[in-house]
């Protein structure tokens, strides 16, 4: 019988106990995430028996590929506008003495507690026809006629960019509280303006917080559901509406969950493809 | 009498007291459903006027459940084998469906002589229709203020030159393609099988005029309160609410689209036999009757416009009301769950995405 270091029997020690503080939340991930997609996965190829008509369906069928090209290209729009609106809110929040900061911050997250029906119900009342920002640019005399923002494909962005604009300004947020200020200081002191120092020195080192805030906002937009529904006019059909269609019209779930597993494999060539440019740690928010 | 006779009758007595003591006791935790609705003022309407009488006289308890949308639930509780539910009150086309796919008990008609008594379209084999309610044209009485020139048809929904305004239907085929066919001129007797390429030819017509396809009957609502939309195609009972808030609206029963939800048993429901009795209650035409005194929806069983229940003045508001139905169409679900309805609502998104 050899003897065992006992420091081999510690290091094991400790990590049977990491795994054992690990263990509820694998059991979780494993029972409500793993088994649940797994079994999505199995029916999308059920009908009777192993077919491949749900998939058939979806790449023979323009309805999904207007669905689909209607939701990425909104997931795109909405990402962009988040990071053009959130950006300098986020270096803002970063730069600003107390209590500024924590202002400018309750502003993004108060409405982040509200509920997105609530949100979408609000932003009817501020662009139908007779909402308030109809009615305002009217009484200025810009427009003559009602602008058509709502009930559309703007309306759906508009509202969708306003309940995700945290998930971009928050990481943003965080990442730029960390970026040392000496660096900037030291940059101006090398003779550097403040836009040169800026773009060669807060920009990238800001990019890990501007990826994870695209990558957030970006895959939550996917699977938008009730924004695209009330404030899309009925012709907004993004892909959940689809998935969620499927289940009512077609009497097996493969229908609806063919719809998902396409989704899921088109957003990890997605992020396979975006991760050859950018590695995956820096994607997930570390230097 | 010895003594041990009287112990013998003490005995007998005082089981057979204690026996009658319990029974409505256990006869009351044993019978028991589950019923389920759509919640809302809807099933609060119910519960004060079919569910609460129908458990008080069957002395039995029921216990409720609403879901917006039953149907993928109905058929995943049936597809374990062992659903928890027991009578859904559903659109009458889920029960049709359901009851193709086998996931509905067969109803005996012999024991639920209240739906035996009511007119064969308003039943099935697996569902007796429990409410009506109605697509309606509905206007705003701020752009047609006069009655005389106000929409009546949806010929007049469809004329976008001698009705400018703008207009909302229901992101559905159901009911639009029918109000589709009444337009191009197809009598309301006359409409099914629907002819589904005429139909949706004759939507893609107005479909330029069209503002918005609503999907919820809030929606419908608030898009003609707020003076989103001029004219539309709703649910008379969400119309019907505006105008008792003092909105200026109106609606006409005229070319409506007269649909019912119905209630059915899933296979193999825990508790089957209080079901059907709970059924026979629920189409019973006083409780019937009773519906309409608490919201805009009209009874199934005709009879109980005979009970005398509902005020005249009532009976005229009402969708299934004999004067109201007979200028409106009664739809078909038999068609929806055809192959052909099925394929119509499979083009409807297409229709709605270009």
């Amino acid at each position: 019988m050899t003897a065992i270091d006992p420091s081999v029997r510690y290091r094991r020690r400790e990590q049977g106990l990491m795994f054992l503080l690990a263990s509820p939340a694998v059991i979780v991930i494993v029972a409500l995430v793993v088994i649940p997609v797994g079994w999505l996965m199995t029916q999308s190829f059920y009908d009777n028996g192993f077919t491949f008509e749900h998939y058939r369906r979806i790449f023979t069928e323009d309805v999904y590929w207007r669905s689909f090209t209607l939701t990425f290209r909104i997931a795109l729009i909405v990402t962009v506008m988040t990071l053009i609106l959130g950006y300098p809110v986020a270096y803002a929040a970063a730069h600003v003495k107390r209590p500024w900061d924590v202002l400018i911050l309750s502003f993004v997250i108060l409405p982040f507690w509200t509920s997105v029906l609530v949100r979408a119900y609000a932003w009817l009342v501020l662009l139908q026809r007779t909402g308030v920002t109809n009615q305002m640019l009217e009484g200025l005399g810009l427009i003559t006629e009602p602008l058509a923002l709502v009930h559309n494909e703007l309306g759906t962005i508009i509202a969708t960019v306003h309940i995700l604009l945290p998930f971009m300004v928050l990481p943003l947020y965080s990442t730029m509280q960390k970026i040392p200020r000496e660096l900037m200081l030291a940059g101006a002191s090398l003779g550097g303006g403040p836009l040169h120092s800026f773009l060669r020195i807060f920009l990238p080192l800001s990019l890990p917080g501007v990826v994870a805030g695209l990558t957030l906002v970006f895959v939550l937009t996917l699977g938008f559901y009730i924004t695209p529904e009330l404030l899309g006019g009925g012709r907004t059909i993004m892909i959940s509406m689809v998935v969620s269609r499927n289940v009512e019209l077609y009497n097996e779930w493969g229908a609806a969950s063919a719809v998902g597993v396409v989704l899921l494999v088109a957003v990890l060539a997605i992020f396979m493809a975006v991760g050859r440019i950018i590695p995956l740690d820096k994607m997930l928010g570390q230097k | 009498m010895t003594k041990r006779s009287l112990t013998f009758a003490t005995a007998c007595a005082t089981a057979g007291l204690s026996l009658a003591l319990l029974s409505p006791l256990t006869a009351h935790a044993a019978e028991q459903i589950m019923f389920v609705s759509q919640g809302g003022a809807y099933q609060k309407a119910q519960t004060i006027a079919i569910l609460d009488p129908a458990a008080k006289k069957l002395g039995i308890t029921i216990n409720q459940d609403s879901v917006p949308d039953a149907w993928p639930i109905m058929r995943s509780q049936v597809a374990t084998g062992k659903p928890t539910w027991d009578v859904v009150d559903v659109a009458t086309n889920f029960c049709l469906r359901g009851g193709e796919q086998g996931i509905l008990e067969k109803l005996d008609f012999s024991k639920i002589p209240n739906a035996a008594a009511m007119p064969a379209e308003y039943r099935s084999d697996y569902s007796i229709a429990y409410e009506f309610y109605s697509s309606v044209l509905g206007y705003s009485l701020k752009k047609f203020p006069d009655a005389a020139t106000a929409p009546k048809t949806w010929a007049d929904f469809w004329d976008v030159k001698k009705f400018p305004g703008r207009r909302a239907l229901r992101n559905n085929p159901l009911a639009t393609l029918e109000a589709a066919l009444m337009a191009d001129g197809v009598p309301a007797d006359k409409l099914y099988p629907l002819d589904v390429d005429r139909a949706f030819k004759k939507l893609e017509e107005i479909k330029p005029h069209i503002t918005v396809w609503w999907t919820s009957g809030a929606q419908s609502a608030q898009l003609l309160n707020d003076g989103e939309v001029d004219m539309v195609m709703a649910w008379n009972g969400r119309i019907s609410a505006l105008t008792k808030e003092g909105a200026k609206v109106a609606y006409t029963y005229n070319q409506g689209i007269l649909q019912s939800t119905s209630l059915c048993v899933l296979k193999g429901a825990p508790n089957l036999s209080t079901a059907i009795k709970f059924l026979n209650e629920a189409v019973d035409p006083i409780h019937q009757a009773n519906l309409p005194l608490h919201i805009d929806y009209g009874p199934a069983n005709p009879k109980a416009y005979d009970t005398g229940v509902i005020p005249a003045a009532r009976v005229g508001e009402l969708p299934s009301a004999p004067n109201n139905a007979k200028v409106q169409a009664l739809m078909s679900y038999a068609w929806w769950t055809s192959a052909a309805g099925e394929a119509a609502e499979k083009r409807w998104l297409s229709f709605s995405q270009k």
